[in-house]
């Protein structure tokens, strides 16, 4: 059980780290989705199972979602502005 | 003893003040920073010559043209300053990062060891919410009977708290779709600043442009038009899931005194299945079971029924009255006094938060 | 042994690895949505010190069971409640945050936040 802690937790920084260092929004934010998943198998191993419960609805769900929709937003204005600079 | 300082523009303490206002660039001191004067001269120019509908989006691709120039480009000290500067900041912010992160396994190094049962935050008073909370509280779940009896008003700000930030998204993405000028504060502003000036031929502008303008953001910022309406393998999907995901948040508000759940995590699982929902069969289907209106008054009573209920409880509580609610049997549904209905209200408030969130962000409304 | 504590403690230092993992993509990433996950990164170190101090090696969840009521069946329920309040809290956060980045990209047209600082202070002058 010690050992699926240490390789959770040690997934967990991994994570954190490839976030920060992957140059794609989209990638990164699915990998934030994953380090939330983590995060709920660990509260799990913590016995904490109310965090668990929320941890999967509200960081792996909710979260997630809305920066997925922040990102298509400006990735439509984003495509808009580059037509006109095309048309140029 | 002081004497007068008659350099006081020149000392140390007034470029402090200085700096602390904003009023001199902190890159001033020390590096040649010469002001681009040319691109200014040609960006007042512009107003006169051209049509000013076009003014607008034509100075920011202006300026995004000017800014995604390459270091290289742009040949003047003023780059080499900032370029100097960013790799200060990077270093130094490196450095501070690393010694916190140094100080606090500093401060890990002495904490008690991990999951010993003497450890100081195991104090008193969590062996009285173990020991007194099924009496006292009558849930069997200790977690929520102490988030919702003995502290209940701090999850009563908490719910707040959801409510306030609903609000200021609401506040933040708000679209107009009645009149489509609304949203788009800085076309009005902008419009209102040079219509006294009598150079710019804003007058002149056609009314129709404007609002063909306004209304091409208004789309692009409305996500109901772009939405993939009817896609079949999402909506049979949905058809499965949404009625299990609805009987599992439910389930688990309801059984929050009596299993691990609760107001919160089955609040957030019902607005997660609003939103699959949402984004299976569209706006329409959903605007027939959840408008503003609804959003606006669910929330609203549940608020209010919290606050009476928990003020009604402390008030007899302080003053030694009996509360006549009673506390049932623990285990079963209808006990707990008034940690059942506590947790509909707070798992209404969340899912219902979730869900005005995921609209917001959407269409800009619910 | 400097280092043996910090083993045994391995929950509390993984967290403040990822604290400080969270807090330097807040310094040191320049676009905002990364600003924002490097804030939510920081979000979840801090929960995940507090649930480890409440845990208490081979106790139960405190969900009372055949009735026993006794502190050294349980886990401190205290960080659990405490946390639990805390994760809905930092979706609203995210969410205002989020919100506000849209309007910046509507207004400047950039997630750079220098860029974005630049414009602003050009719209002023002009």
């Amino acid at each position: 059980m010690k050992v699926f802690e240490i390789v959770l937790l040690l997934s967990l920084v991994v994570c954190a780290v490839s976030v920060a260092f992957t140059k794609d929004l989209l990638t990164s934010i699915v990998i934030f989705m994953s380090y939330s998943l983590i995060m709920c198998v660990i509260w799990v191993l913590l016995q904490s199972p109310d965090l668990a419960i929320t941890e999967a609805a509200v960081g792996a769900g909710v979260t997630s979602i809305l920066f997925f929709v922040t990102l298509k937003k400006i990735r439509a204005i984003r495509r808009e502005d580059g037509h006109e600079q095309a048309e140029r | 003893m002081s004497r007068q300082r008659d350099d006081y523009e020149n000392s140390r303490w007034r470029k402090f003040r200085s700096w602390i206002d904003g009023e001199v660039d902190p890159l001033a001191s020390g590096i040649m920073i010469q002001p681009p004067k040319a691109p200014i001269e040609k960006r007042i120019e512009k107003p006169k010559t051209e049509n000013p509908v076009t003014l607008q989006s034509e100075s920011i691709q202006d300026k995004d043209r000017e800014w995604n120039q390459t270091p290289e480009e742009k040949k003047d000290p003023e780059g080499r300053g900032i370029r100097w500067f960013c790799r200060f900041y990077q270093v130094m912010s490196v450095f501070l990062c690393l010694s916190i992160i140094f100080v606090l396994l500093w401060t890990i190094a002495y904490l008690p060891a991990f999951g010993n049962a003497g450890n100081p935050d195991n104090n008193e008073v969590s062996a009285r919410y173990i020991e007194q909370g099924l009496k006292e509280t009558g849930a069997v779940n200790i977690v929520t009977g102490m988030i919702l009896d003995y502290r209940a008003f701090d999850t009563f700000g908490e719910s707040c708290v959801l409510f306030i930030a609903s609000c200021c998204v609401l506040v933040l993405l708000r679209i107009d779709a009645a009149d489509g000028k609304g949203s788009f504060r800085d076309t009005k502003n902008r419009a209102k600043k040079t219509k006294g000036d009598p150079e710019n031929n804003i007058m002149a502008e056609p009314e129709a442009v404007r609002t063909v303008i306004a209304r091409k953001r208004l789309e692009e910022a409305d996500d109901r038009l772009y939405e993939p309406k009817n896609d079949v393998i999402l909506q049979k999907c949905a058809c499965v899931l949404v009625p299990l995901i609805f009987v599992f948040g439910i389930y688990i508000v309801l059984n929050g005194h009596l299993s691990p759940g609760g107001g919160f995590s089955g609040g957030a699982v019902l607005g997660s299945g609003l939103i699959f929902y949402l984004n299976a069969f569209g706006f329409k289907k959903t605007e027939a079971f959840f408008t503003e209106k609804i959003y606006r008054r669910l929330t609203l009573c549940a608020l209010t029924f919290y606050c009476m209920a928990k003020s009604y409880s402390f008030f007899t509580g302080a003053n030694h009255l009996k509360s006549g609610i009673p506390l049932g049997t623990p285990g079963a549904i209808l006990s707990s006094g008034l940690i059942l209905p506590l947790n509909i209200c707070v798992g209404l408030v969340v899912a219902c938060t979730m869900y005005a969130f995921y609209a917001l962000f959407r269409k800009g409304g619910m | 042994m400097a280092g043996m504590p910090l083993f045994v403690n391995i929950e509390e230092t993984v967290s403040i690895i990822l604290f400080g993992v969270g807090f330097t993509m807040l310094m040191l990433h320049r676009n905002l949505i990364k600003k924002i996950m490097g804030m939510n990164i920081m979000d979840t170190a801090v929960y995940l010190f507090l649930a480890a101090k409440g845990y208490i090696k081979g106790r139960m969840v405190p969900i009372v069971t055949d009735g026993i009521q006794d502190v050294s069946a349980y886990i401190n329920p205290v960080p659990s409640g405490l946390v639990l309040t805390g994760i809905v809290v930092s979706v609203s956060t995210t969410a205002l945050m989020l919100a506000l980045t849209i309007r910046l990209y509507e207004r400047y047209g950039s997630l750079d936040l220098d860029q974005i600082l630049m414009r602003a202070k050009e719209d002023e002058e002009v």
